[in-house]
């Protein structure tokens, strides 16, 4: 039982570090330019192609610096060519533009490396197991996956509040009117946060490649929750991301750990009820099974309760 | 609002210009319907490959009754049931009479269902159902029809098989089953808790779980489960992305357990098994494997890895596909036509030598195509690899065909 | 407008329209046409339910399909209900059946979504069609796990002597209920409610002060819309007999904003439009090259970008001078900006094709067989060729397009000033 807790514990975390890697850049963009980047996932997805492209000819290690930057690269011409165009038309036509983004990388993605997941494999570096614990072992990769992402965060969080150019954009988060009219280069503002969170969800692309299979359907799994982070968060809120990815990524693993059902529960109390009750399937579904539904139950709740989210500041 | 009234006919004007009309009505089409994008493309694509490979050999050969070319034409379907029917409407308006499907029971049994009653509405333009791997009972029980015919051994023929072999093994305590949570993966597991009940019931099934099926990436959750629960064998009916990231996952985490699968062979399922470092540990049910001495189908295998090897080194997977299509032409030059209802008749109760040189048959109350079962394990010290591992597959038990026979509930409207 | 339209007119393009749905397989009789059509017919209610959102309310929902599979599922079960106890109860009636679900869904869900606007109601319905996808699959008794609900149409009480077995007699109830889903959908617009749900659209604030809750006005417009998304899904239920979980998804959320939005979603004709244009290229350009969802993703960032009014934008856009007869000062400025677009077009389409002969189908060899061409996809000189095309025609589209602009400007002015005298 304690082996489960710890690497379940272990494993959420992982997962909602990720999330969060993720959760950053897109709150960032949100915050600043209002727009909802629906291809955050597919830059992820990117990211993680680029990578594994790479690695094909130089190795894993180059493919951390290289395709972040290069992602970032194109997220920076997305927002100057693209979403600059759609800004006049209003936040629904942006809206649509990312939506439409996001599919057309899809396409590309099955078009230039097929279907198929592609073999991205662990770096031979590290490719052991960090520790056994009660004859269970822990892949390195893992744990190098959860200190990247520990330092990414931290890192973020220095610049935000340690440096100037950290000072304008948390300005910009709550107050993007007023910095335009102080006289900063707004534009340049935005097409660089734009590549820098595009750059970090393909960070997050580079790391989770390897480990959670790279195929061109992993922007679709992961798209929907990363928006249920950044929502229950607070939209605006770094520190909410933070938190709501952590929850989400723990509740999720151990969720799937859990095999009891409300029939289950009840049945100590004399109520039985099998799956011809009213309801049935309901009741006899565990806690694993439902698993899946979780965050969007949390999400659906924290948009009627609380529209600001868990640290937000506006709401949308 | 005439202008928008035009503007509504032109789409459907180019729609006829567009519309693939048939013009070889020479050939005999056979349609491939199966995943060819999504979490089942692996598996979907390679059979793809079979399907040709055979068809070209069937060509090169002089074709079918006089010298009638046959023609594969793929569909994709996305692994979803309703898609399946969009694709199946589509391969018929092209003039296609013949549909081949295997991934995805969901999916054959929509297939099963519509084609049953297009023939039923539409008489003399019937369309056969060629089932080469999905291996739901149901399709040979309270949902066979005349027009489906399978020839892989139902999911209940596999666990009997594979129980009749765990009962000996006595080292076999603690069981757990781990499935994808559809009509195939719920009918392994009960087959499995029943059969095993019956033949060991000393075995305590500590484990029963059922997983969205080609959902999940990440396995150590549930290997996680499987650990706490003690479990020294595990029990999976799972395929595709399932069983090579589950066995991988198996591997992360260092899993000691025997494994008893259906499709543990299946695409990234040798590497992961290396990974795992369990030498001759893991076993599977299958009408054959690459290391069945059988010269003919070697040099049939060794010619396909030379045209589609590559660097996947995938190489021959479908004995079922190779029975099908061999039965297929030889049922095509016996009616002396490509008439399906005459077809059918003549599948229905074919009696056939394979290419292994075994006798199969095909079994006219539900159409269920029986063949020699093998038991293999995965591991060292065999003649071919797999995924260029070094590691290949060694026959632990070969089970008669007419042994592997079960009765069936089949009640099937024979058409006169 | 009066010229054109008095009241007989009004009537005429109704008639005109039953009479188009009734002729047109005997037009286009083929299988695959009679299939087509029979898809278009749902696809075009569904758009013009989620227009009723977006273009008329503007509200932008994620989670539209779930109304529409809702019906579905109702629909299928409802049959199979009919079915198993022999009651009177004819086809043609069952969509209506799967429009009530979505009417009783759209009201549970919407009182919960409506309370917002904006993009905070986009990822509610968002969240809302993800947990009932999600759900799906646990709730076994309902939506039938992975295999779904199968049903058939033929087991209900024959119609006036029909089974609807044959796919001709599918189309024609599909076709009435087009019919009157477009009708009824179209006089919505007109009453008062519809106009409301305009202004709810452009101006909330003011809305508020004229005296109406935005909320109620967005609550019964979402219903609305449920009812004839549900109505479609039971269309839908009944063509293919069987409803997965997979109708509900993200899938066809996506499409049918993809349909709505490309046809245009300021005008009632725009969905139509886009829904029988997206339901073409679906069944057939899917046939001639395997990268057609690309192609319907660039189209849906190009309307984005340069179109919003979408292609009803683009082609009503010339109503006021084909009115007026001013649309000749036009035909030069086109016919002269017609080579660089076809120029553009092909030269984009070869460049996607032959990428993708290189790169998806590269064990079928290096020939290639494009739009009339055969080239080898590996020469230099046929890539030089058609990046010369793509980029040339690009460039002279650039220097006319300030020409053709004025040619617009005038040939509006003129119509305008005609209209004053």
């Amino acid at each position: 039982m304690l082996e489960l807790i710890i690497f379940s514990t272990l494993n959420g975390l992982l997962y909602g570090l990720l999330l969060f890697l993720l959760a950053s850049g897109l709150t960032l963009i949100f915050s600043m330019m209002g727009v909802l980047n629906f291809a955050h996932a597919s830059f992820y997805m990117l990211g993680a192609y680029f990578g594994f492209q790479i690695s094909l000819y130089v190795g894993y290690w180059p493919g951390l610096i290289l395709a972040p930057l290069l992602v970032g690269g194109i997220g920076a011409l997305v927002e100057r060519y693209g979403l600059r165009t759609v800004h006049k038309h209003g936040h629904v036509a942006e809206l649509l533009f990312t939506f439409g983004l996001a599919f057309m990388i899809e396409e590309l993605v099955q078009m230039v490396w097929g279907k198929v997941p592609v073999d991205y494999r662990v770096p031979d570096l590290l490719n052991f197991s960090a520790f056994t614990l009660f004859s269970t072992t822990y892949p390195a990769f893992r744990m190098f996956m959860l200190i990247t992402s520990v330092v990414v965060f931290l890192g973020l969080l220095l610049l935000l509040t340690k440096t100037r150019v950290g000072l304008i954009i948390r300005a910009a988060l709550t107050h993007p009117n007023m910095v335009g009219m102080l006289g900063h280069n707004v534009p340049l503002v935005f097409m660089m946060v734009f590549g820098v969170g595009c750059g970090l969800a393909a960070l997050a692309g580079v790391i989770a490649g390897p480990a959670l299979v790279t195929q061109p359907a992993m922007a679709a799994s992961l798209g929907p929750i990363l928006f249920v982070v950044v929502v229950v968060g607070g939209l605006g809120s770094l520190q909410g991301a933070f938190i709501a990815a952590l929850l989400i990524g723990l509740v999720q693993t151990f969720a799937v750990a859990i095999n009891v059902s409300v029939a289950d529960i009840l049945a100590p109390l004399g109520i039985t009820l099998t799956r011809d009750s009213m309801g049935g399937d309901l009741w006899m579904a565990t806690v694993a099974q439902v698993a899946p539904i979780i965050p969007y139950l949390l999400l659906v709740l924290v948009l009627i309760f609380r529209p600001k989210g868990l640290m937000g500041y506006r709401e949308t | 609002m005439n202008f928008a009234k035009m503007m509504n006919g032109l789409p459907l004007a180019l729609a006829l210009v567009f519309s693939a009309v048939s013009v070889h009505a020479q050939n005999v089409k056979i349609a491939y319907i199966d995943p060819l994008s999504g979490g089942g493309a692996s598996v979907g694509e390679h059979g793809l490959k079979h399907l040709q490979f055979l068809v070209d050999a069937i060509n090169a050969k002089g074709g079918v009754i006089n010298g009638q070319k046959m023609e594969a034409v793929a569909y994709d379907n996305k692994g979803s049931p309703q898609e399946s029917l969009v694709q199946v409407q589509k391969a018929i308006d092209a003039g296609v009479r013949f549909i081949t499907q295997g991934n995805g029971s969901g999916a054959a049994i929509a297939i099963s269902e519509f084609i049953s009653k297009y023939n039923d509405r539409n008489p003399g333009k019937e369309v056969l159902y060629f089932n080469y791997s999905a291996v739901d009972p149901a399709l040979t029980n309270e949902k066979c029809s005349y027009w489906h015919f399978r020839w892989d051994a139902n999911s209940d023929i596999k666990m009997a098989a594979l129980t009749d072999f765990m009962k000996s093994r006595k080292e076999i305590k603690k069981v757990y089953i781990i499935g994808q949570d559809y009509s195939f993966g719920q009918a392994v597991r009960v087959a499995a808790v029943a059969m095993l009940k019956q033949k060991r019931p000393d075995i305590q099934v500590v484990g029963d779980e059922l997983h969205p099926l080609l959902k999940i990436t990440d396995f150590a959750p549930y290997v996680a489960k499987i650990k706490a629960s003690g479990a020294d064998s595990v029990i999976s009916g799972n395929w595709g992305n399932d069983i090579s990231l589950l066995l991988k996952a198996a591997a992360d985490s260092g899993l000691q357990a025997n494994w008893y699968t259906y499709y543990a062979g299946g695409s990234g399922g040798p590497t992961a098994i290396k990974q795992t470092g369990l030498d001759h540990r893991v076993f599977q049910i299958s009408e054959w494997h690459t290391n069945v001495p059988a010269p003919a189908m070697e040099a049939m295998t060794d010619a396909f890895l030379k045209k589609y090897g590559g660097e996947a080194a995938q190489g021959w997977w479908y004995m079922r596909m190779k029975n099908q299509m061999d039965m297929f032409v030889e049922a095509l030059n016996k009616a002396k036509s490509s008439d399906p209802k005459k077809v059918a008749a003549v599948l229905s109760d074919m009696k056939f030598k394979n290419i292994l040189g075994a006798d199969t048959f095909m079994r006219p109350s539900d159409h269920s195509f029986f063949q020699d079962m093998y038991i293999s394990s995965f591991g060292s010290g065999t003649k071919h690899d797999e995924e260029k591992t070094g590691w290949g597959w060694k026959t632990t038990t070969v089970i008669k065909g007419q042994d592997t026979v079960i009765p069936t509930s089949c009640k099937m409207n024979v058409p006169s | 407008m009066s010229e054109i339209v008095n009241k007989n007119g009004y009537w005429m393009q109704w008639v005109l329209a039953a009479l188009a749905l009734i002729a047109l397989p005997y037009v286009f009789s083929s299988g695959a046409a009679l299939t087509m059509m029979c898809l278009m017919g749902f696809a075009i209610i569904f758009s013009l339910s989620y227009n009723m959102l977006l273009g008329q309310t503007g509200i932008l929902s994620f989670g539209h399909a779930v109304y529409y599979g809702m019906g579905g599922f109702m629909t299928a079960h409802a049959l199979n209900v009919i079915a198993a106890g022999k009651l009177p109860i004819p086809l043609p009636v069952m969509p209506l059946v799967g429009g009530l679900a979505g009417l009783f869904f759209a009201m549970l869900f919407g009182w919960v979504s409506t309370k917002r606007a904006g993009t905070a109601f986009s990822m509610i319905s968002l969240g809302i069609g993800e947990l009932v996808a999600a759900c799906s699959l646990i709730l076994r008794g309902f939506f039938g796990g992975e295999g779904g609900i199968s049903t058939s149409r033929t087991d209900t009480m024959k119609f006036f002597g029909m089974n609807f077995g044959p796919q001709i007699q599918v189309y024609y109830l599909i076709a009435a209920w087009c019919l009157v889903c477009i009708a009824a959908m179209y006089l919505f617009t007109r009453t008062p409610l519809g106009r409301m749900c305009n202004a709810v659209r452009d101006n909330p604030e003011r809305a508020e002060f004229v005296g109406y809750s935005t909320q109620m006005v967005r609550f019964i417009a979402f219903c609305a819309s449920g009812f004839f998304a549900g109505v479609a899904g039971g269309l839908s239920a009944i063509h293919y007999e069987i409803v997965t979980s997979s109708v509900i998804g993200a899938g066809p959320s996506g499409y049918v904003l993809l349909m709505s939005y490309i046809g245009g979603i300021g005008f009632f004709i725009g969905p139509i439009i886009g829904a029988v244009l997206m339901t073409v290229l679906q069944i057939s350009l899917s046939d001639y090259t395997g990268a057609w969802m690309l192609y319907v993703g660039l189209m849906f960032v190009m309307v984005v970008m340069y179109a919003p009014g979408g292609l009803a934008g683009l082609l009503l856009m010339h109503k006021p001078m084909l009115m007026r007869g001013t649309l000749r000062r036009l035909l030069p400025a086109y016919g002269l900006a017609v080579v660089p677009v076809l120029m553009v077009t092909a030269g984009g389409v070869l460049v996607v094709e032959t990428c993708y002969h290189l790169l998806v189908k590269a064990s079928e060899g290096t020939a290639m067989n494009v739009l009339w061409l055969q080239y080898d996809a590996k020469s230099p000189w046929a890539w030089s060729a058609i990046v010369v095309l793509f980029v040339s025609g690009g460039m002279a589209l650039r220097k006319l397009s300030p020409y053709v602009a004025e040619a617009f400007h005038d040939a509006v002015q003129q119509a305008q000033s005609k209209g004053a005298q």
